[in-house]
């Protein structure tokens, strides 16, 4: 951990409209990020992509963002033209988005797709920029980068997929990482091989991390710090390490959910939600 | 729930566009209440809905729209320009021409809707029962549907008129005969993705027929793509069979049918513009509204319909 | 049939061992058959049930009933109604559809010369539809709900309502008789018809090949105001589909991966959506090439351009049954074999479907 901040966040609220009225998706949410691996968990609908996306500039087009403060370094995320976007996006913030089978473009070769994120940031000619992608394709561990490379999205299985995506969203070295329910589209037996090759590439290239979840256990494995999320609030900002001492009744809540092997009741608790909560 | 007992406007709103609707009924009408709304939002399909609303009433007051008779020769008034006497001018045999396009509506309404009710049924009964039962009789039923797709509408209707004779009936007939099979392709697809759900399983474990699962349970479930496709087609009905009047072969004169009035105004082009050019434009109006009126139900029923 | 349905429901791994690329060939091959032979028994019957007695339009009013009654056996129409079919079939495939009463040519004949004008018209009035309408239908995605998209979907709307002889009249009217900016009806002026040796039929093209300068320009001053009036409806469709495909493609997830990326919005646009979009779009495209035969009958008949839509109508006005039958079958089997051709290419453009 370092105490150098990356990005700093301050009250920030995502809100979409809809023919139902205004929804506010995130609510007030403010954080500072260094050097570090970040979690944020929460169940569906908490805000908690909405979060990521939103740094990213990305939240869809009736949404509409307002932050007292949205910095990356010295970059005002909340005040940026298109052009100045594309600079941060990929080459500076990326994301790793959930699933595969759609996030890919299903008529491109992967091999052009990973040449593409290199080359938008990166002036290299083409032979160049095809030695990087196979190395990156190596480097999330795919046995034969080759063929992989001039295969098409639909060709290759989901964990291929997944490391794909992580290749492809690494390779034009960034300095965050944002990670959307990277696995939960995998088959188990995966997700952790997948989840392994993440953490270990960035903590080789000393990148930031944001990890966004439901899975509280999988978050508290691989981040340092947590934030939980309900309803577009923050209830709970905690130490991965500490999180036996989480004060908040909702995330004392979705620790309890847990199975246990040594647990001595036969009933799972029902998480239970308060309206107060909501309105921190 | 306090504002049940509230009949204000803002009561009723809530009510209908509660999340959490406390009966089946309730739940209904919010979603045609919503349905509706956004359907109003899109001022094109209003237009559209007030020209087809225009159309019928028309059609029902047709007799006492029109200045004159619509049939009445009067050759001493031969192709007048449009005036204050004539509206629209005049025709080659000096009729009247707004007369004979307010009573062309009465055919114009008559040949869409025989149409659509003829073809539609046909169509949604070939097509759930193709998708429904699959196996030979699915692959019987569309491969039938596929050869009626494979002509071009308005040549197949042009054929079947060559056999039956010309007429408005036998017009009718033929567009008939070219419109059912896209309505049995829907039903079909509507059909093959219903077919396996569990409300479906359920009603055959409480031993419906299958006879009742296709009338009860399929059968509702393709009335609203249905609807806008045979909306959507109504305007394509308007052209083909406008078309064949236009060829002499759809209404036989001297029915004010405006395919066969536009055609008649064809020799006078050059000077007398208004004899072909104004029915024309009723045409262009009517097909349009049902398009614009087809699109929006399309936005509201049917939003994956891409086409 | 039931075989390659039995091989599909038995699991992936054995269908895609069956289907190769021969094993997609054959059952496109026998769809196209039993199509055909579909439109072939839907024309035989369209023919057999006509009011119009074909023995007596071949003998005339006044032959005597032995005449008659030996012509009807000459013609076959006292054989059984499966045995007529069975000749009918066989002379179809031998390209025979018998006599055209009009003209006395054999209908084959009449259709190799009339063809290659209708196909003119056609593929210079998809060119155009397809060089607006893609760009058009684009650019009223990517502006959903702001004036381009409203101009374009009111185009398009209106594409779809208009009754396409009578905008050939006004187009006529406006540009032909009151501007005089374009030729008239006809392929040519009446004075140049005899100049010109039909070698390919496509009188673009033979004009060139004469090295007729002059030739040319006549006939591209009479074929651009029909194409144009033909074009606007392919253009019409062809926009509609492509701002419809590009909204479902621009909301796919990919199109936000290829944001977080930092590609440029031109770039996603036009090679991420519209590459993704070119798939359907082609079988649109075919489809829409396919309609305008069917577009031509009546602009044919507005711009007396003697094609195949122009023939089919004359014929059907003098009760010339082989001629009509003859025509419908033709344009019958183009659409179906322009609809099979599009599935072949959707085959190739999709990297998904190609093995």
């Amino acid at each position: 951990m370092s105490n150098e901040t990356l990005l700093s966040v301050k009250n920030l609220e995502v809100t979409f409209n809809t023919p139902k009225g205004d929804v506010h998706a995130v609510r007030g949410v403010s954080f500072n990020l260094g050097r570090e691996r970040l979690g944020i968990v929460g169940e569906s609908g908490s805000g908690k992509s909405q979060t990521g996306r939103a740094i990213l500039g990305l939240t869809a087009a009736n949404g509409k963002i307002t932050a007292d403060q949205m910095t990356f370094h010295d970059v005002d995320l909340a005040n940026l033209t298109p052009k100045q976007w594309r600079k941060v996006r990929g080459a500076r913030i990326s994301m790793i988005m959930q699933d595969p089978k759609y996030s890919l473009n299903p008529v491109m070769t992967i091999g052009d797709q990973i040449i593409e994120a290199y080359r938008e940031h990166h002036k290299v000619n083409a032979k160049e920029a095809r030695h990087r992608a196979i190395d990156m394709l190596d480097a999330v561990k795919i046995r034969d980068p080759e063929r992989v490379f001039n295969s098409y999205p639909h060709e290759v299985s989901g964990g291929m997929g997944q490391r794909v995506m992580i290749a492809m969203m690494l390779i034009p070295d960034p300095e965050l990482i944002i990670a959307d329910e990277p696995t939960s589209a995998l088959d188990v037996t995966v997700q952790l091989q997948v989840m392994a090759i993440l953490d270990d590439l960035v903590r080789d290239r000393g990148m930031a991390l944001i990890f966004i979840s439901h899975d509280l256990q999988l978050v508290s494995s691989f981040c340092d710090r947590v934030l939980v999320m309900y309803q577009g609030h923050v209830v709970e900002e905690i130490k991965a390490s500490a999180l036996h001492e989480a004060k908040h009744p909702y995330t004392k809540g979705l620790l309890n959910c847990l199975p246990k092997m040594d647990g001595d009741h036969s009933d799972l608790p029902i998480l239970e939600r308060e309206a107060s909560w909501a309105e921190g | 729930m306090t504002t049940q007992t509230n009949t204000s406007q803002t009561g009723l709103k809530q009510w209908l566009t509660s999340d959490a609707p406390q009966s089946r009924w309730q739940a209904k009408c919010g979603r045609v209440w919503l349905g509706w709304l956004k359907f109003t939002e899109n001022k094109l399909a209003m237009i559209g809905l007030s020209i087809v609303i225009g159309l019928i009433l028309v059609t029902i007051f047709a007799p006492l729209l029109a200045p004159y008779d619509p049939l009445a020769a009067d050759l001493t008034n031969r192709i007048q320009p449009p005036g204050a006497e004539h509206w629209f001018g005049t025709d080659q045999l000096g009729r009247d021409i707004l007369s004979r396009v307010i009573f062309g509506a009465q055919y114009t309404l008559l040949i869409v809707g025989l149409v659509a009710i003829t073809a539609a049924p046909v169509g949604l009964l070939v097509g759930t029962a193709a998708g429904f039962f699959g196996g030979w009789i699915d692959a019987t039923l569309m491969r039938i549907t596929d050869v009626f797709l494979a002509f071009p509408k308005l040549i197949l209707a042009l054929a079947f008129v060559a056999a039956l004779g010309p007429g408005i009936e036998n017009a009718i007939l033929a567009i008939a005969i070219t419109a059912w099979p896209p309505y049995a392709r829907i039903a079909r697809a509507e059909t093959i993705t219903v077919r396996k759900s569990d409300f479906i399983e359920a009603a055959r474990l409480q031993g419906t027929s299958n006879m009742g699962l296709i009338t009860g349970h399929i059968m509702p479930m393709c009335i609203s793509s249905l609807v806008v496709r045979v909306t959507l087609d109504m305007a394509g009905m308007i052209l083909i069979a406008a078309g064949l009047g236009f060829l002499g072969l759809g209404a036989q004169p001297p029915m004010p049918e405006w395919g066969a009035m536009v055609s008649d105004g064809r020799q006078f082009l050059l000077e007398q513009w208004w004899v072909a050019t104004v029915p024309g434009i009723a045409i262009l109006i009517v097909s349009l509204g049902f398009n614009l009126l087809g699109d929006g139900l399309r936005d509201v029923l049917d939003p994956r319909g891409g086409d | 049939m039931s075989a390659v349905k039995r091989k599909k429901r038995d699991g992936r791994n054995r269908a895609r061992f069956a289907s190769g690329p021969t094993g997609t060939f054959l059952r496109l091959v026998f769809s196209l058959a039993i199509t055909f032979f579909g439109l072939l028994l839907v024309t035989f019957l369209i023919g057999r049930v006509l009011p119009i007695d074909p023995v007596l339009a071949a003998v005339g009013d006044h032959a005597s009933q032995s005449t008659y009654n030996r012509v009807r056996e000459e013609m076959g129409l006292n054989l059984p109604l499966w045995q007529q079919f069975f000749i009918y079939v066989s002379n179809v495939l031998q390209g025979d559809f018998g006599q055209s009463v009009l003209t006395s040519n054999s209908v084959l004949y009449d259709i190799k010369r009339v063809f290659p004008a209708t196909l003119e018209l056609a593929t210079i009035a998809t060119i155009i539809g397809v060089a607006l309408g893609i760009p058009a239908g684009v650019f009223a995605a990517i502006n959903k709900g702001k004036w381009p998209d409203h101009v374009v979907r009111v185009i398009g709307l209106a594409g779809h309502s208009m009754p396409i002889f009578w905008l050939g009249l006004m187009g006529l009217l406006v540009f032909y008789m009151k501007l005089d900016w374009v030729a008239g009806p006809g392929r040519l002026d009446s004075f140049y018809v005899d100049f010109i040796e039909p070698t390919t039929g496509l009188m673009l093209v033979d004009t060139l090949i004469e090295g007729d300068i002059d030739l040319f320009w006549n006939a591209v001053s009479h074929i651009v105001l029909p194409a144009s009036i033909l074009a606007y409806f392919s253009l019409a469709y062809i926009a509609r589909m492509t701002r419809s495909f590009m909204l479902e493609q621009l909301s796919q997830e990919y199109i936000l991966t290829a944001r977080v990326k930092g590609i440029s919005e031109h770039r996603i646009i036009w090679r991420h959506a519209l590459g993704n979009v070119m798939v359907p779009l082609v079988t649109v495209i075919a489809l829409s090439y396919a309609n305008l035969l069917e577009g031509s009958v009546l602009t044919e008949i507005v711009f007396a351009w003697p094609g195949l839509g122009l023939y089919i109508t004359n014929s059907l006005l003098n009760a010339d049954m082989n001629a009509v039958l003859g025509g419908t079958i033709v344009v019958g089997a183009v659409f179906i074999s322009v609809n099979m051709l599009s599935d072949v290419l959707y085959r190739l453009l999709d990297p998904r479907a190609r093995r």
